[in-house]
This record gives C-alpha cells, sequence and structure tokens, in this order.
C-alpha cells in the first residue's frame, strides 16, 4: 500500500518537477527595443572583403533520411561553411559589436528564413531585435523548425505542408541563433539579432557592405560558423566609406 | 478462490505477449534517442498537427519518433486491456492493483514522453521517462510471471526446491543492480556522455581516468556498474547451477541471463568502438532491458519455488499470507533497487 503511494507520488513529483523546470513559455509578448529616443542613421558605411587562403572545406551532405529531400538535389547538395571565390570568404556575419549610441527601432520589412531543397535559404542571416522574422517551407516534404538560443526563448514548430509559414521576432540580441530541422540533421541556419540595422553577410566574393552609418568609432566584429570571431576598430566619418577587411586564413 | 484455468491461460498468454511488446517500445525508444530523432516531431500528444504525419515512413527520423509513439499507444491500450480483463477475472487483490498500478505507470510514461517533447529533451526528464519504462516493464514481467499457472498451482505442488531461497537472496539484489546500472546507462546516454570515455576496456589507457568532470563520472559508474551485475550475474548463475533438475527452468532462465550479460558487454564496446552506431546503441538498450525483465524473473521464480517450502501451511491458509508478502515482495523487487528481506 504505502510502496504505491510511494511510486504515485513519485511519479507526479517528477511530471511536476518537469512543467517547473521547462517553464518559461514560448514566444513572449515581444518588447520592441524601441523605449529610448530613436537615433538617427548616418550617411557613412563600412565596407571590406573577408578573406581566406585555406581552400574549401565544404563537403557533401548525404540526405539518404529523407528521399524527398535526395530527389530535390539531382547533382548532389555541398554544405554552406564557405562559399567563397579565389579566396573570398562567404556566409559571414558583420556587424557593429559596440560604439552606437541610442537606439534604432526595428524595422518593418520581414526577414525571409526559407527552407528550400532541404537547405536553408540564407545560410546565415542577420535581424534587429523585434524585427518581424518569417520562416516558409518551400519543400515538399516536412520541416520542424527549431531554434536554439541562449538569451532568447528556444522554440520548436512544425510545417508538415509545403508554403506553410509562420513569423517570430526575437527579443534580445544575439549573435548568433542557431536553427536546426531534427527531421534532417544536416540543415543549420545561423541569424544575428542585433539591437541596430547596422549589419551584413558576406557575399560568395566575400565583400559586404554595412550603410547608413552614422560618424563615429566602432568595434566590428566578422563571425563564420566553423572559424570563430575577429574584431577590429573602425573609425566611420560622413559620406565616406571605411574599410574594414578581414582575413580569417590566420586566424587558423 | 479457485481460478479458471481457461480464462487464465489467455490471460497469461496476453500479459506475455504485453511484455514482449514493452520490450520491443523501449527498443523503438532507444532507436529515437540513437538516432537523435527526438525532436523531429515537434508537437505532442498530435504529430505535426495530425494522427499520422505525412510521409512519415518514408522520413527516418519521424519513423523513428512517430513510430515509438504508435508503439506506445498500442502498448497503452494493451496494458488497459489486461487490466480489465484481470480487475474481471482475477481473484487477488494485489494483482488487480498491480495491474491498475501499470496502467498508472505507462500513462504517466507518456506524460513524460510529452513532457521531454514540448521542453526540448531536457536531461531530467527524459532520465526519468527511461527509467520508468524499466520500472513499468518490471510490472507487466511481474503480472505475466504471477498470473502463470505454475505459480498459481494448488494442490500437489512438490516440495521446497532446495537452494531455492538463497538463489533468490542474490537474485533480487542482482535485479536491483540491473535496474540501478540502467539508470545510470540512461543519464549518461541522455546527459550525452557515451562517449566520454573514448578507450574499451581501458579508460584513457589506464584503470582510472587521469581526470573526472561530469560526462567521464557518469559514464566510469556506468563501467563500474558493469562489473558490479557481472559479479552479481555469476553468483547467481552457480547458485542456480546448484539446484535440482526438478529446477531445470530456473537453472535455464540463469544461463540465458548470464548469455545475455555477456551480450550486453560487447555491445557495450560495440557503442564506445564504433562511435556511437546506431544499430549496438539501440541493442545495447534493448539488450539491457531483457536483462532486467529475465532477472526479475529468476528472482520472483525462485522467490516462488523458495516459498512451496510450506507445505503445512498449505489450502486456506496459504493464499492469505500469500496475499500479504506477495504484494509486498513484487513491488519491492520492482520500483526499488535495494530489496531487504521478503517473506
Ligand atoms: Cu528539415
Amino acid at each position: 500500500m504505502n510502496k504505491y503511494r510511494f511510486l504515485t507520488f513519485c511519479l507526479l513529483a517528477v511530471s511536476l518537477l518537469g512543467i517547473a523546470c521547462g517553464g518559461g513559455g514560448d514566444e513572449a509578448a515581444a518588447p520592441t527595443a524601441a523605449a529610448a529616443p530613436a537615433a538617427a542613421t548616418g550617411s557613412g558605411a563600412i565596407t571590406g572583403v573577408i578573406n581566406y587562403a585555406n581552400g574549401d572545406p565544404d563537403t557533401a551532405i548525404g540526405m539518404d533520411a529523407d528521399p524527398v529531400c535526395v530527389g530535390l538535389h539531382a547533382e548532389g547538395a555541398v554544405t554552406e561553411q564557405v562559399v567563397g571565390d579565389e579566396g573570398r570568404l562567404g556566409n559571414v556575419f558583420v556587424y557593429i559589436k559596440s560604439g552606437l549610441s541610442g537606439s534604432f527601432p526595428a524595422s518593418a520589412d520581414k526577414v525571409v528564413l526559407d527552407q528550400q531543397g532541404c537547405m536553408y535559404n540564407p545560410h546565415v542571416s542577420g535581424v534587429q531585435v523585434g524585427q518581424p522574422v518569417v520562416i516558409r517551407n518551400s519543400d515538399p516534404t516536412l520541416h520542424n523548425v527549431h531554434a536554439l538560443p541562449t538569451a532568447n526563448a528556444e522554440f520548436n514548430k512544425g510545417q508538415p505542408f509545403q508554403n506553410m509559414e509562420f513569423e517570430h521576432k526575437f527579443d534580445t540580441a544575439e549573435v548568433m541563433v542557431r536553427f536546426k530541422c531534427d527531421v534532417h540533421p544536416w540543415m543549420n541556419s545561423y541569424m544575428g539579432v542585433v539591437s541596430h540595422p547596422f549589419f551584413a553577410v558576406s557575399g560568395t566574393d566575400g565583400s559586404y557592405s554595412i550603410e547608413n552609418v552614422p560618424a563615429g568609432t566602432y568595434t566590428v566584429e566578422a563571425w563564420h560558423e566553423t572559424l570563430g570571431t575577429q574584431t577590429m576598430e573602425v573609425t566611420v566619418a560622413d559620406d565616406a566609406a571605411a574599410a574594414a577587411s578581414f582575413d580569417f586564413a590566420s586566424a587558423g | 478462490m479457485e481460478p479458471t484455468s481457461t480464462h487464465h491461460r489467455g490471460l497469461h498468454r496476453f500479459a506475455i505477449v504485453l511484455v514482449c511488446c514493452v520490450i520491443l517500445l523501449i527498443s523503438a525508444g532507444a532507436l529515437v534517442t540513437s538516432t537523435e530523432s527526438g525532436l523531429s516531431v515537434p508537437d505532442w500528444p498530435l504529430s505535426y498537427g495530425s494522427l499520422n504525419p505525412p510521409s512519415w515512413w518514408t522520413i527516418s527520423t519521424v519513423r523513428a519518433e512517430h513510430g515509438h509513439r504508435l508503439i506506445a499507444g498500442t502498448v497503452a491500450t494493451l496494458t488497459v486491456i489486461l487490466a480489465v480483463w484481470i480487475g474481471v477475472r482475477e481473484n487477488r487483490r494485489w494483482v488487480r492493483r498491480l495491474a491498475y498500478l501499470a496502467v498508472a505507470t505507462v500513462l504517466s510514461q507518456a506524460l513524460l514522453g510529452g513532457l521531454t517533447v514540448l521542453f526540448f529533451l531536457p536531461t531530467p526528464v527524459s532520465v526519468a521517462h527511461a527509467s520508468l519504462a524499466e520500472v513499468f516493464l518490471c510490472l507487466t514481467v511481474t503480472l505475466a510471471v504471477v498470473t502463470s499457472r505454475w505459480w498459481r498451482r494448488a494442490e500437489g505442488e512438490p516440495a521446497t526446491v532446495p537452494g531455492a531461497r538463497r538463489l533468490f537472496d542474490v537474485a533480487r539484489v542482482t535485479t536491483g543492480l540491473v535496474f540501478f546500472q540502467i539508470f545510470l546507462g540512461a543519464v549518461m546516454r541522455h546527459s550525452g556522455a557515451g562517449l566520454a570515455i573514448p578507450d574499451f576496456p581501458l579508460v584513457f589507457g589506464g584503470l582510472i581516468p587521469p581526470a573526472f568532470d561530469f560526462p567521464i563520472a557518469i559514464h566510469y559508474s556506468h563501467r563500474l556498474g558493469a562489473l558490479a551485475v557481472t559479479a552479481a550475474v555469476v553468483v547467481t548463475l552457480v547458485r542456480a547451477l546448484r539446484l535440482p533438475s526438478a529446477a531445470a527452468g530456473l537453472r535455464a532462465v540463469a544461463v540465458g541471463l548470464a548469455t545475455l550479460v555477456a551480450i550486453q558487454i560487447s555491445l557495450g564496446a560495440a557503442v564506445v568502438l564504433t562511435g556511437k552506431a546506431v544499430v549496438p546503441n539501440t541493442a545495447h538498450v534493448a539488450t539491457g532491458a531483457t536483462i532486467l525483465a529475465t532477472s526479475l524473473l529468476l528472482t520472483l521464480g525462485s522467490w516462488r519455488s523458495a516459498r512451496a517450502a510450506v507445505p503445512s501451511s498449505a489450502g486456506a491458509v496459504r493464499d492469505p499470507a500469500f496475499e500479504g508478502t506477495g504484494a509486498q515482495s513484487a513491488s519491492r523487487a520492482t520500483a526499488q533497487p535495494n530489496p531487504s528481506g521478503g517473506g
């Protein structure tokens, strides 16, 4: 008798513990970061290229877990860590890490994170705190969208059908938020969530450009999925582009 | 008090089928963790908002997770059917209660499974899910054993099997150790420590890890646990083999137990040496559950064989006494790893 009661109690306690630990909940009513008076953008810019001399480490992706995905890549798929041409590195997230004053209202433009060919498009992107992110499934198969932030709330949502989409806003700046699909373990995407609009992602030619930067001196950080981060002091003047190129080859 | 043997035979067989389904279910759960498919279906209790998500059978990760849910639903249904059947047919109150407890356990287990999905696999919830699965298995094994004709044999039962009591004394310790060992394995598995010690049979080239952090400590504990279980099983086997030929059944179960442990250690080695390949990683959990079921079978069997000892208290006296100690002993063996004296 007592044993049964004890066991029942334990079951109950474990269940409650799970609820309590996991709590915290979902979305959270997003307080957009626009409390302080909005600071003006400027007429300067930060531009540069990302260099990488060690060759392209991208590898083929085996998509055997889902025959639909295999069918979407007649010539096979490769990873997108490095998509650089001639020693240039793409998919590097470059942003002003510090030095800005004031706050910047979130853009209302929607950032799209698409699932296409069982890969995320784009692989690396940026968004402002409070700016809407539209997550879409363009594939004729199902995906789960699993965001793994540390400062924001984790979520995991299913998109079983083609052309489904939902919108999400992040509450807190966080570089980077990783997205993964647990259905297709190779699917990864990284989104830089920042409190201002001064960020960019390098293209396949390694170049990037951050526009409308107010004059001032900033710490600029460049982030790469596997090669880590580098920072640089950059002084921006009005109506001019300050150069800030990063060399990841030496970062080893 | 008089069991109607035809009905009991069907019920007993149904309980055995349930035990097999539970081991299958645990194996399916192991496949989910081995393939890291636990979050490939993000919602619960539905799967992608429906009972069966589109193309679930063709996508390996979704097949693992959703398949686990379907088998779990089947097992829960079978458990309810068994409990109703026992509720109607069974005249021993403690057996009826055990069956109801099994229903409560399988429902709690489903809830834990849902919680671990909805909260992104927190280690304590996943470990509780893995551990409660083994408790549930023990409950179903117990139901299958105590509904057997052998357990309920009435008149003309043989005299006490000499040595059965001594076998029971060690078998129950073995069962407790096996349960604890599976618990350690679950903690290791769900905290991602399965490869924390990369070599086998040595440990970083020696016998003791040069440094300890949590993953190494839990992994090392699981290996020490394997040694303890092996030692207990060897003693169990020796005592079982000393039983008279009348107890050939118990001896065979003990030989099976020892064989399973040998297989299990090989599988554990394979998990480490293959870097957690899916097949050995899943088979290791399946075999662990089978070892627990076998050890519990031996424990209950030896207890029953030792109790047959009291021919003087046959008939009217036996059954009530049986109700008292039997219920306690069974729950002790299933729910707690450290059984103390029983009967
Ligand atoms: Cu996917």
